[in-house]
């Protein structure tokens, strides 16, 4: 594998995680629990698109092959996604939209902190610009961790329950292959051991804070660095790129 | 012929440009317009968005197109950059008076503000009657650098720009 293809695989991991968990939050606009966060998770969806227009943009630029962000936000099938298993998971309820985020949320905190050193400029950049954005979504969602963890009986059960669901899907997120071994040695990428760490000090103080337990099975999910999904993807990316695949190079 | 216009010019140009989110300032006193070019016949204007997903990035480019044909600068490239990543800390306080005017709390901090992440109170004051007696509603208010906060006196509510 040449350093352009595993820059490219990286980028699509980065892109389109960001734009499948954007997707998500979309589907909360209009109904939202109450409108400040409906706003709030819009907000949040909007940061999470641009993000993934200007990496997939790059990733396109990367591949040289012509092809553009839209080409591979709208017209690649589910298991050309790398995505992270977690981005793709259900809005569910609140305590499960809220939980999902938080856990996404402290992951691309340091993962973005450790990019903005990346020797690549392009990444370095678009990791400053987007660690500013995570750095608010995360206080947000933290908040409401506390919130409805050491809420009422039924949020925290809501919540404890979403921590049993999502937690399985954690564990893939600190994978490496042979793409993060080629873009650490040029300095491109972080080590996800590091990454891990500092995931792991920061999210079990909140959850116990939260008054929630950590979950006790072992079992990690994985597959998205193959383009394995859960079975939600597929049906997500059928709404999602429905208009362009009706209307192929449509304009507006 | 076009490029006896000189760079200096066209920023005063631009200058006329409003944020379309915030038309009480322009482009350039938000931060946005970043460089102007020549290259040839052609008009380089360089760009930043302030946040990753800003849907008047695109608004903003179609008013600089605009505003440069009329005067009959017709090969114009718009490049959007991401470094250095925009930040509050270039709004001038001329601009953030507009601000206050205009019913938006300015960007009170330096952006490089470790307190972001713990929520530290901060001392906003009301733009309608300067009290520093605010409370948070939302983190996120009409557009995504904005927070909603309300004046506990005069029980205003109001936007704050927040500190990125």
């Amino acid at each position: 594998m040449t350093i352009q293809e595993a820059k490219f695989q990286y980028l699509l991991r980065l892109g389109d995680s960001s734009l499948i968990i954007g997707h998500r939050l979309s589907e909360w606009c209009g109904s939202g629990p109450i409108l400040e966060e409906d706003i709030a998770l819009i907000n949040i969806a909007l940061d999470f698109v641009g993000n993934a227009t200007a990496i997939l943009g790059y990733a396109a630029t990367v591949e040289g092959n012509g092809r553009t962000e839209d080409d591979l936000a709208f017209l690649r099938g589910e298991r050309e996604f790398r995505n992270l298993l977690i981005t793709e998971q259900p809005n569910g309820d609140y305590a499960a939209t809220i939980t999902r985020q938080f856990l996404y949320d402290v992951y691309t905190y340091y993962l973005y902190e450790a990019l903005k050193s990346s020797k690549d400029e392009t990444i370095a950049a678009l990791a400053e610009k987007s660690h500013k954005e995570i750095t608010y979504h995360l206080r947000h969602t933290t908040e409401w961790m506390y919130r409805l963890g050491d809420g009422t009986a039924e949020s925290h059960e809501r919540m404890q329950n979403a921590m049993n669901d999502l937690w399985m899907f954690t564990g893939e997120m600190f994978d490496m292959d042979e793409v993060d071994a080629i873009l650490i040695k040029e300095g491109i990428a972080p080590d996800l051991n590091t990454i891990k760490e500092k995931w792991e000090a920061h999210v079990k103080p909140v959850i116990a804070e939260a008054t929630l337990q950590v979950p006790s099975y072992n079992f990690k999910q994985k597959g998205s660095r193959e383009g394995k999904h859960s079975e939600h993807l597929g049906f997500l990316l059928a709404e999602m790129q429905s208009v362009h695949r009706s209307f192929p190079g449509a304009k507006w | 012929m076009t490029s006896s216009i000189t760079t200096e010019q066209i920023f005063q140009l631009l200058s006329g440009i409003p944020d379309p989110e915030i038309p009480v300032i322009n482009i350039i006193e938000l931060g946005i317009l970043r460089d102007v070019k020549w290259d040839g016949e052609t008009c380089t204007v360089v760009i930043t968005p302030t946040y990753s997903g800003c849907p008047a990035m695109k608004v903003i480019e179609d008013d600089i197109r605009i505003k440069l044909k009329e005067v009959g600068i017709e090969k114009v490239k718009v490049d959007l950059v991401y470094t250095p990543a925009w930040t509050t800390d270039w709004i001038n306080d001329e601009a953030k008076e507009k601000l206050r005017a205009y019913g938006i709390a300015p960007p009170e901090h330096s952006s490089v503000d470790k307190g972001l992440l713990t929520g530290k109170v901060r001392h906003l004051k009301c733009p309608q009657c300067s009290s520093e007696n605010v409370s948070m509603i939302s983190q996120f208010g009409s557009t995504a650098c904005k927070a909603l906060y309300r004046c506990n006196d005069c029980r205003e509510p109001f936007d704050y720009f927040k500190c990125i």
